[in-house]
């Protein structure tokens, strides 16, 4: 329950006198106020500064240290005060938070020294205020990145003897700074992907002549050399592969992995060649091949940070770039289709199609210009010279405000999913905390039963199980009661309400439980039933008014299929005998129990009568004479 | 809504009109000046309004819906009318409710119950109270909440207390059948050491 509301809860409950004329039943005694102390200033000296505050200022939150009575540690019996030894700055914060309900974050104040601060008072960081909450998170981020950071510096600098030989290597791989041997197998490969690379291109230049025939690309003069050299590049990366395979520790996430494609990519090339011999159908495809040799230059990327992180980029912004693709795309086919009709007039134009203007149109608007293509007709010009202008435009200019743009955008985006995730994180957290509120009431009425079936046994063993709930609380928790009295209802929590809907309504044969009970709703909306009343006006006829009744169950059972709610469930719950006596108020004449198998007549006055001696004497004195106006059956 | 600030009677008047001590004023004062944490903050200080009301209300019956019966509570409170409960209304309220005697205490409930102030309570106005109570009970109730739940307790309600069987129950037919009945005669007495 939320702290400030805490001073409204007197009004609460003054105004549940709304409900006792329209109430039937009895309602629960009020939880006795039993050392109802003056409201008393406290002074907290926090490091010197003292605060001064109301107790039932700070009791609104009973379960931080300053609300509960962990603070009577730091009581100071000389001084009459309560000293921590704390910041007294955060104190602030803190205390205010008791006075407002709002915690806030400081911007000054160091985040770490902040939690610090937050948990030794026991106030959750997850209270923080709205106004503060993302700065909060922001700053928290950063440290933990900071940490992060701390760690696998840290982490690179042990020596862990208990990691297999294939962990190991994967280590070595992946950081080459761990062991000597890493660094040189790192050094070695970089050097190999270097000289395939440069091998690659000096092939294709042409190398001196051989007499007799044309310039040769060196490639071709000294193709063994080249041959051994290409082997034995693609002999090291295969071994390296195979390696890194070996050691990976996910073997198909190192597979899907884009490096390891890289990997394959660069050697397949060379296999496939061999594979493939000279035949001339092929040996186009091969060439194309051979192109993909080239992609060995991005093996530099697990050399190379920057690269890493470049094309971490591209794949972030990948939809921005996207859409810039996309509105120049219809840029340049808008210009094209205009060119290409403009053009169409003139003889022996480039422009042959709408396909051919598209190299007019990029060129143009890039402000290339490399003049292959130029229009001959004027209004080809004029729409030329069109395009050239906007292609300024359409380019240079949104390309830094785009880039900006999204730059921003991207960032606003973050933003917002993080308070779109926030929101849905707090409103999980408030949902908690008043299904926390309900609960605590669920809970307490439990041990409240559990109390008073042990005060009924007359066991004198230990008193509470459950919790000391605070005055707050059990007022609270009466204002709940009286309201359950006022409709005849109780409160549940969904769960059982579920099991309920779906127990009811899958079973419509509940004669093998002992003691079954259920009770049946349509009998029990008023307390002092006055339908049951009705149909059992003679006690001696007993059996025929309670067949009847049973058959009037039975009836409506069928017409109002799902509303049988079984009491084992949440009885069980109770762990107690299952012996309703123990509501000492006046469910116990609510609970009827209906068989639908008859046959059995229903055993009646026994259990109704023994009820009432069982039911407690405790605060409602008029049980036997409700109770004596219903009519039990038990089921067998 | 005029946003002057409101500032209450004085302390000492405020006590002679109401039956609770000056240290009792004092911290009911504290708790109305500053309803916590709450979203609607945007009433001047000194005065409630509906909506905060309703918010406070509601932070009390987790389960259900009970913004219909803080709509009531709040027309009963709000004595003259002005859209806002003032401290002042707010002790008169609780000076009756928790300090006044029973026939105070009575009158002020058929006060809540006649929705239109015109002195009788209609089975519409109380259909519309008993489902505003039945609604703070939210869906997950044990026994299931049926339709005709509040309709039932209405005429439950008029049998006891319509002694003329006209429909309407007057003020001195609900006063009757309240004092012939223990029950309530004793939960009106169950809130008296609430502050």
């Amino acid at each position: 329950m939320a702290a400030g509301v805490a001073a409204w809860l007197p009004f609460a409950r003054a105004a549940a006198i709304g409900w006792m004329p329209v109430a039937n039943c009895p309602m629960p005694l009020a939880p006795a106020d039993k050392n109802k102390r003056q409201d008393e200033l406290i002074i907290l000296n926090v490091s010197g500064r003292r605060f001064q505050t109301w107790r039932t200022t700070l009791e609104r939150y009973p379960d931080t240290l300053l609300g509960s009575t962990e603070k009577e540690f730091f009581f100071n019996e000389d001084t009459k005060e309560y000293f921590f030894d704390r910041d007294p700055e955060v104190f602030r914060c803190v205390l205010n938070f008791y006075r407002t309900g709002k915690l806030h974050y400081p911007r000054y104040e160091c985040i770490s020294a902040y939690d610090d601060e937050l948990a030794f008072y026991g106030i959750l960081p997850e209270i923080i205020g709205d106004c503060c909450y993302e700065e909060y998170k922001d700053r928290k981020r950063e440290n933990a990145e900071r940490l992060m950071d701390d760690n696998d510096s840290e982490n690179n600098q042990e020596s862990m003897p208990s990691l297999s030989f294939r962990q190991t290597m994967w280590r070595a791989f992946e950081n080459p700074h761990t062991s000597t041997l890493a660094l040189v197998f790192y050094y070695v490969t970089g050097f190999f992907i270097a000289v395939s690379v440069i091998t690659n291109v000096v092939e294709t230049v042409p190398c001196g002549t051989v007499p007799g025939s044309k310039e040769l690309p060196c490639g071709e003069r000294y193709s063994v050399a080249f041959f051994c050299l290409d082997t034995a590049c693609v002999m090291i990366f295969t071994v390296e592969y195979l390696l890194r395979l070996f050691a990976a520790p996910s073997r198909y996430r190192f597979i899907r992995s884009v490096m390891s494609i890289i990997d394959v990519v660069a050697i397949m090339p060379y296999y496939i060649g061999l594979v493939m011999t000279n035949n001339e159908d092929v040996s186009g495809a091969f060439v194309t091949l051979r192109v993909f040799r080239v992609f060995r230059i991005f093996k530099f990327s697990r050399h190379s940070q920057g690269l890493r992180i470049l094309g971490y980029t591209l794949k972030s912004c990948a939809s921005e770039l996207g859409f810039l693709l996309f509105s120049l795309t219809m840029a340049i086919i808008i210009f094209a289709t205009v060119m290409f009709y403009a053009e169409k007039g003139s003889s022996a134009s480039k422009f042959t199609s709408i396909p051919a203007s598209f190299w007019y149109t990029i060129v143009t608007m890039t402000t290339l210009g490399y003049g292959d293509m130029v229009p001959k007709t004027i209004a080809g010009k004029i729409f030329g010279s069109i395009c050239s202008l906007s292609g300024v435009l359409v380019i240079a200019l949104p390309v830094p405000v785009i880039v900006s743009n999204f730059s921003r955008i991207y960032h606003q985006n973050q933003r917002a999913d993080k308070r779109r995730a926030q929101k849905k994180a707090r409103l999980a957290r408030i949902r908690v905390a008043k299904t926390g509120s309900s609960n605590a009431y669920l809970h307490s009425k439990r041990n409240g039963l559990l109390n008073e079936a042990l005060e009924l046994m007359g066991t004198p063993e230990e008193e509470h199980t459950g919790k000391i709930t605070s005055l707050i609380e059990s007022q609270h928790h009466h204002l709940l009661h009286c309201l359950e009295k006022t409709t005849n209802h109780e409160f549940i929590d969904e769960q059982m309400f579920e099991q309920n809907c779906m127990e009811s309504s899958m079973q419509n044969y509940p004669s093998t439980r002992s003691p079954s009970l259920s009770s049946h709703p349509g009998l029990t909306t008023t307390c002092c039933s006055r339908r049951s009343k009705k149909t059992t006006h003679l006690p001696n006829s007993n059996l025929p008014a309670t067949r009847l009744r049973s058959m009037q169950e039975l009836s409506t059972i069928h017409i109002q299929g799902s509303e049988q709610p079984s009491l084992t469930t949440s009885r069980s719950s109770l762990n107690l005998k299952a012996d309703d006596g123990l509501r000492p108020n006046c469910k116990t004449s609510q609970i009827t129990t209906a068989i639908i198998s008859i046959p059995t007549p229903p055993v009646l006055t026994p259990e109704g009568e023994s009820r009432p001696p069982t039911s407690s004497p405790g605060p409602n004195t008029n049980i036997p004479s409700v109770a004596s106006n219903v009519v039990k059956v038990s089921a067998l | 809504m005029a946003t002057v600030r409101h500032r209450p009677e004085a302390l000492e008047l405020l006590e002679a009109q109401s039956k609770f001590t000056k240290k009792e004023l004092q911290i009911l004062y504290r708790g109305f000046k500053n309803p916590g944490s709450l979203e609607f903050q945007e009433c001047p200080s000194g005065v409630v309004n509906e909506e905060t009301f309703k918010e406070i209300y509601s932070q009390f019956f987790p389960q259900g819906d009970s913004t219909t019966y803080a709509h009531f509570l709040f027309n009963a409170f709000d004595t003259d009318h002005n859209g806002a409960v003032s401290f002042e209304d707010f002790i008169k309220g609780l000076s009756i409710l928790l300090r006044g005697t029973v026939q105070e205490k009575l009158n002020w409930a058929f006060n809540l119950y006649d929705i239109n102030k015109d002195g009788y309570i209609t089975k519409e106005e109380m259909l519309d109270i008993m489902k505003a109570i039945y609604d703070m009970m939210g869906k997950c109730t044990y026994p299931v909440l049926k339709e005709d739940a509040p309709r039932q307790h209405v005429e439950t309600f008029f049998q006891k207390m319509d002694k003329n069987k006209d429909g309407v129950v007057t003020i001195d037919e609900f006063i009757e059948s309240c004092q012939k009945d223990e029950n309530i005669m004793r939960s009106m007495q169950l809130f008296e050491n609430v502050i």
